[in-house]
């Protein structure tokens, strides 16, 4: 059924199309980068010589590099507490069938309703008598409480569909409530993990809102809101700009196009946000 | 949804446990523990004050906001600015997910077809979702300027007419808004209706074809009512997220030209951080948190019923 005919490739000749319009401001973007600040060709037209210089320089004075392992740091810390911690709480709350564990679930539920912007205010105040203002860790634990409602709803609801038997078999044998856990369950749930994971490695390294609140003025800064300091520094000079951007991206592509079947699975597996 | 344990894992309603578990009930609290505390901490307690201060006339500084009752809700009303704010959001989200969706589905049936560069186009569709939203917005702003790439690509095609001051002009900026965002997720979308799109057996687009279907058919009377739970999906994740948008709109024209592009999350932004009036940004949130409610109970209703 499935050959190869003259409509695959109509088809095949129009979806490479639609995917060329599709990338032309990646085009611009890399084009822009690699020009000469006095460069005055078009926008579309090749660079007259390939330079790095817009590269070197944005590295040099955005502070792009300390940015960057800021934001490793944050999201790497970010995603190891919400994985352990919302899959500690989803396990009792998907197993146990009293009233309270079922309280608690919905509870955490309520959290997928409430857009950020209405905590935004006081969490900036609590943050601040707390004396984390322009620490990683105002940004982490922010992250982490976030998270959970979505993190414990995608956990939770792969527990139910878990066999009881490997549990009560480890308890027969005597493992403790935290001993069954760990190294039978969590082990058990690993493509799940991988969702959480990756998806809230997404968003933790792109997130904008929450460092520029909780960051801004202090020397501590992630990725994203260096760009956006660094944009307003150098206003104009787009070669500049498109190169700290691009330096910007490049991890999160690169990890893209390494772990790309992953990621896409990821985020297919989160279906249901 | 690749797997059947995936599958299973989204149902929304809890099944009946098996059997009750002896040996839990006293030791899992404290798997429970860090979580509540940070969810607490983070999202119950601060959600709770931001309700309450939308009730007052806080300015984020004073000791003690008075209460004022529903003013600050019925200010909004009042306010030009928060009116076109509103009349956005809804513009946009709603847009933006047919659009989006449409767009989305047609790529995925595109690419789901037995092209030879399907593979490479999956992933440079879906490369976008995973940039940050603040580089795109930067790189539109340029794109979009009136000397930008997208003037002299239209210029290049022969469609000059078409030349938009994109981001200036009061009555196309939002729309140009629309644009990005809709570049930037339509991947999102093609994924999800992908990964539907995999769930349906060849066989039984076979034996359709077999029967005479076209293809107009065979993908209204079986890929469409297989597709049912993605595109619910698909459709609600465009929703939300066009209801909260931030960055695009911040970074690309800061609500303006004179306000145009202002969406409720900007607006509650300035108002809180800029102007300093939080309690009218709090209302604002409120308003916000109202409409992401309704979204979520419709598409809480939806799924219930593809489920039972």
């Amino acid at each position: 059924m499935y050959r190869y005919t003259w409509r695959t490739g109509v088809l095949e000749v129009v979806m490479i199309l639609v995917a060329l319009i599709f990338l032309f401001p990646i085009y611009v973007l890399f084009n822009l980068a690699f020009k000469a600040t006095g460069d005055q060709s078009s926008t579309l037209a090749p660079p007259e010589r390939f330079t790095f210089d817009n590269f070197a320089q944005a590295w040099s004075q955005g502070g792009l590099g300390n940015a960057l392992i800021n934001s490793a740091i944050v999201t790497v810390v970010t995603i190891a507490m919400i994985v352990i911690f919302s899959a500690a709480a989803a396990y009792p709350l998907s197993r146990v069938g009293a009233r309270w564990s079922k309280i608690t679930y919905f509870a955490f539920l309520a959290g997928l309703l409430l857009p950020v912007q209405l905590a935004l205010l006081p969490l900036y105040q609590i943050i601040r008598d707390l004396g984390l203002l322009g620490t990683l860790w105002g940004v982490i634990l922010v992250g982490v409480g976030g998270a959970m409602p979505f993190s414990i709803f995608l956990y939770a609801g792969f527990m139910r569909a878990l066999p009881a038997e490997y549990e009560e078999a480890a308890a027969l044998d005597g493992a403790s409530a935290f001993r069954t856990f760990w190294s039978v369950v969590f082990p058990l749930v690993r493509p799940i993990t991988g969702t959480v994971a990756i998806l809230n490695a997404v968003w933790t390294w792109n997130d904008f809102l929450t460092p520029l609140l909780y960051l801004s003025g202090s020397q501590q800064k992630t990725i994203t809101v260096a760009v956006y300091g660094f944009v307003g520094q150098y206003g104009a000079q787009w070669n500049l700009i498109f190169a700290g951007i691009i330096i910007s991206i490049l991890p999160i592509l690169v990890a893209y196009f390494l772990l790309q079947k992953y990621i896409v699975q990821g985020f297919a597996g989160g279906l249901k946000g | 949804m690749g797997t059947p344990a995936l599958r299973e894992s989204a149902t929304l309603f809890p099944k009946k446990r098996r059997r009750p578990h002896r040996g839990y009930a006293s030791s899992v609290w404290w798997f429970v523990l860090p979580a509540a505390v940070l969810y607490v901490f983070a999202v119950v307690v601060p959600s709770a004050q931001g309700s309450f201060f939308a009730f007052t006339d806080w300015d984020g500084v004073s000791p003690n906001p008075s209460p004022v009752g529903f003013e600050q809700f019925t200010k909004i009303l009042s306010d030009p600015n928060a009116v076109i704010a509103i009349r956005n959001t809804l513009l946009v989200a709603i847009v933006v997910m047919v659009v989006q969706n449409i767009l989305g589905l047609l790529i995925a049936l595109g690419v789901n077809s037995r092209i030879k560069s399907r593979n490479v186009l999956r992933v440079l569709i879906f490369a976008p979702v995973v940039i940050t939203s603040i580089a795109v917005g930067f790189l539109w702003k340029n794109l979009l300027a009136p000397d930008g790439a997208v003037n002299q690509g239209l210029e290049a095609i022969g469609l000059g007419a078409l030349r938009q001051n994109w981001l200036g002009d009061p009555d196309v900026a939002i729309w140009a808004i629309m644009i990005v965002m809709i570049w930037q997720f339509v991947g999102y979308s093609m994924v999800i209706f992908l990964a539907g799109l995999q769930g349906i057996p060849d066989e039984v687009l076979e034996a359709a074809s077999i029967d005479g279907a076209g293809s107009i058919r065979r993908f209204w009377d079986i890929v469409r009512p297989m597709l049912a739970p993605a595109i619910t999906i698909n459709l609600m994740l465009s929703l939300i997220s066009g209801l909260k948008v931030f960055d695009q709109v911040w970074v690309m024209t800061q609500g303006g030209p004179g306000g145009a592009t202002n969406t409720i999350s900007t607006l509650i932004y300035s108002n809180a951080f800029q102007l300093g009036r939080f309690g009218y940004g709090a209302a604002l949130a409120v308003v916000l948190t109202i409409f992401v409610a309704i979204a979520s109970a419709i598409q809480y209703r939806l799924l219930a019923r593809q489920e039972s």
